[in-house]
C-alpha cells in the first residue's frame, strides 16, 4: 500500500475520485470513457488496485452495461460505482431508476459537460434537474452531493458510499468539467480495507450472497405487479427520502450575516461567486453566498432563514436557470430571486457575476 | 501574497506543463495552488491556456477575469489576454510570428524569444522551461530549488536524468528575457 500513503498532493478532481475510491474500500468500478471525466478510469487503471485491495476495475462496453454491472455488484452488497459525463448519465437513467426501485446503494459520479445532446466537452451544470428531480422514471430521489474543490471530490467519494449504504439509495456526486479537470492540493482519505464477505452479510442482510437453509431467498427486484405492493414500496422510499431531508442537508455560508443580497450557487459557481463577494464588498456592497452542498436534500430552511432579511437573492448557475426554482420555492415569495448564468460550456467570471447582480437589482447602493 | 497567472499559446508549446511545474513549485513551498486548464477542443491544435494561482491563503475562484501576470506565446493569446492584465502587472510574450506587438503602457512588458532560441539550439522540448526562467527573473514568485523539487515530483523517474537540462534552460531564460517598456 505504499503508493497510497497519506500526503498532501496535487491532483485533478477526477484523479482524486479514483484515489479515494480505492482508499475507501470500493469493491468495483464499472465505467466507459467520456470527456471530461476519463481520468477517473485512466487513474484507476494506472493504480491497478486489483493487485492491492482486490478492487475490480472494468471498462464496460457502454454506459448501459456499466450501470447494470453496478446493479449486479450492489445486489451482492458490494461497494460499486460508476462515473460518466452528461450524455453517458442520460444512457444510465433506466438503470438508476431500477437501482432506486430495488433499494440498492451505489455511487454515481457525473462530471457535467454542456448539453443538450452530445453537446460540448466544456463544463456545465445543466444536469441539475436530471439529478435532483428524477431523471429516470418513477418517484425516486438520489442523494446528490455537489463538490466545489478537488479535496471534496475525494471526501465526497467516501461520504457518498457511507450515505448510499445508510439509506440504501443510489448517491450521486454532481461535479462539472472544471472540478474534474483542475488540479488543487488534496489530502487523501485514510485507507480502509474492503469489507469481508462476513462483514457484508452483517451490514447487508438483504444482499444476494447465497441462501442459507434458515431463511427465505433474498430477491433484488424493482418489479411489484400488485399495485398495493408497489404503493407500499413507494411509501417506504418516500419515508426514507423524508428522513434524508431531515438528517443530511449540507451547505456552506459566506458573509451572509450582514448581507443585503445573497448569491446562491453550487459547485464551481460557488467558488467563482466567493470572488464576486470579495469584489462586491470591496465596493461596499454587502453580498453573501450560500452554497448548497447537498442538492437533494436541498437546504430549503437554511435559505428561507435569510428570506426576510435580504433585499434579494441571485442564483448563479452554468445552465438556463434550474436551481433558481428550488431557491424560489425555499423563499416562498418572501424575497425576489433572480437568476444569472451561462450555458453550453461557457464559465461565468467573477466580475461578470457582479455586473449581473448590479443589473438585476438596479437599486443597489454601495 | 496571491499571484494570478495566465499562460497561453498553441497546443504543444508546453503551456499546460509549464503551469503544472509552477503549481508543483508552489506546493513545494507550502502555498495554496490551483491549476485550471482549458481542456476543450483548443487543446488539440488551437490555442491552449492554463490559469495558475499561487496563494498564501485559501483560493476562492480558480476562474479569473484579470491577472497579475500573463505569459502569451502567440498572437491570439496576446490579443485576448493583454487587456486582462491588472494595471501594474506583468506581460511576457514570445516574439515569434507576432504581427502586432503589445501596446499598453500601464503594465510591465517583457519579450523573450524562446521559440527562436529553441529552434536555433535544437531545444524545442525545453522551450517552456526557458520561458519559465524568464518569468522567474522578472517575477521571482517561486524559488528555483522549489521548481526543481516540483519538476522531480511531476516528472516520472525515467525522465529524472533530464533535470539538469531543465535547470540550465531556466538560467538560459533568465538571460534571454528583456524589458521593452
Amino acid at each position: 500500500m505504499n503508493q497510497h500513503k497519506k500526503e498532501i498532493t496535487l491532483l485533478k478532481g477526477n484523479e482524486a475520485v479514483a484515489h479515494a475510491a480505492i482508499r475507501c474500500g470500493c469493491d468495483g468500478y464499472f465505467g466507459y470513457p467520456i470527456t471530461p471525466q476519463s481520468e477517473i478510469l485512466e487513474t484507476l487503471t494506472e493504480l491497478e488496485p486489483w493487485k492491492t485491495t482486490g478492487m475490480v476495475v472494468l471498462q464496460a462496453e457502454s454506459e448501459v452495461a456499466s450501470i447494470n454491472m453496478v446493479y449486479g455488484a450492489a445486489g451482492c452488497g458490494k461497494r460499486a460505482m460508476t462515473t460518466s459525463s452528461s450524455p453517458g448519465i442520460s444512457l444510465m437513467l433506466e438503470g438508476i431508476s431500477y437501482l432506486a426501485g430495488a433499494q440498492l446503494p451505489c455511487v454515481i459520479v457525473n462530471v457535467m459537460r454542456g448539453g443538450p445532446g452530445l453537446g460540448t466537452i466544456q463544463p456545465s451544470q445543466a444536469d441539475y434537474f436530471q439529478a435532483v428531480k428524477g431523471g429516470g422514471h418513477g418517484d425516486y430521489k438520489m442523494i446528490t452531493l455537489a463538490p466545489a474543490s478537488v479535496q471534496e471530490m475525494a471526501d465526497f467519494t467516501v461520504l457518498a458510499f457511507d450515505l448510499a449504504f445508510k439509506y440504501l439509495t443510489p448517491t450521486m456526486i454532481l461535479a462539472d468539467g472544471i472540478i474534474g479537470q483542475m488540479m488543487e492540493k488534496v489530502v487523501l482519505p485514510p485507507y480502509q480495507p474492503r469489507r469481508t464477505e462476513d462483514e457484508i452479510k452483517k451490514e447487508c442482510p438483504w444482499a444476494t450472497l447465497g441462501k442459507p437453509a434458515d431463511r427465505k431467498p433474498n430477491v433484488i427486484n424493482s418489479l411489484r405487479l400488485e399495485a398495493a405492493d408497489m404503493e407500499k414500496l413507494n411509501l417506504l422510499l418516500q419515508s426514507r427520502y423524508r428522513e434524508i431531508e431531515k438528517e443530511e442537508v449540507r451547505f456552506e455560508e459566506f458573509d451572509c450575516e450582514d448581507a443585503d443580497y445573497i448569491i446562491v450557487a453550487f459547485g464551481i459557481c460557488a467558488r467563482i461567486c466567493q470572488k464576486t463577494v470579495q469584489l462586491a464588498r470591496a465596493e461596499g456592497i454587502k453580498v453573501g453566498l450560500i452554497r448548497p452542498i447537498t442538492l437533494f436534500p436541498f437546504p430549503t430552511k437554511q435559505i428561507n432563514r435569510y428570506a426576510d432579511r435580504v433585499k434579494g437573492m441571485l442564483t448563479v448557475e452554468m445552465n438556463a436557470g434550474q436551481m433558481v426554482e428550488d431557491v424560489r420555492l425555499a423563499v416562498n415569495g418572501k424575497t425576489i430571486v433572480e437568476y444569472y448564468g451561462r450555458m453550453g460550456g461557457i464559465v461565468p467570471a467573477p466580475d461578470e457575476v457582479l455586473i449581473a447582480l448590479k443589473t438585476k437589482f438596479s437599486n443597489i447602493e454601495s | 501574497m496571491i499571484e494570478e497567472i495566465i499562460i497561453s499559446g498553441f497546443g504543444g508549446q508546453g503551456v499546460l506543463s509549464m503551469g503544472k511545474i509552477l503549481a508543483y513549485s508552489g506546493l513545494m513551498q507550502g502555498q495554496e495552488v490551483s491549476w485550471m486548464p482549458s481542456y476543450g477542443p483548443e487543446q488539440r491544435g488551437g490555442t491552449a491556456n492554463v490559469t495558475v494561482i499561487l496563494s498564501d491563503e485559501r483560493i476562492s475562484s480558480p476562474v479569473l477575469n484579470a491577472y497579475n501576470t500573463a505569459i502569451v506565446l502567440n498572437q491570439p493569446s496576446l490579443d485576448r489576454f493583454e487587456k486582462l492584465v491588472k494595471p501594474g502587472g506583468t506581460l511576457i510574450f514570445d516574439g515569434n510570428g507576432l504581427r502586432k506587438l503589445p501596446t499598453r503602457t500601464d503594465i510591465n512588458i517583457y519579450r523573450i524569444d524562446a521559440t527562436e532560441y529553441a529552434y536555433a539550439n535544437n531545444a524545442a522540448k525545453i522551450m517552456n522551461m526557458i520561458i519559465l526562467g524568464g518569468l522567474l527573473k522578472v517575477r521571482p514568485i517561486v524559488k528555483i530549488e522549489n521548481v526543481l523539487k516540483g519538476l522531480k515530483k511531476s516528472l516520472p523517474s525515467r525522465h529524472h536524468h533530464l533535470l539538469p537540462l531543465n535547470e540550465k534552460a531556466i538560467y538560459t531564460g533568465m538571460d534571454l528575457i528583456k524589458k521593452i517598456n
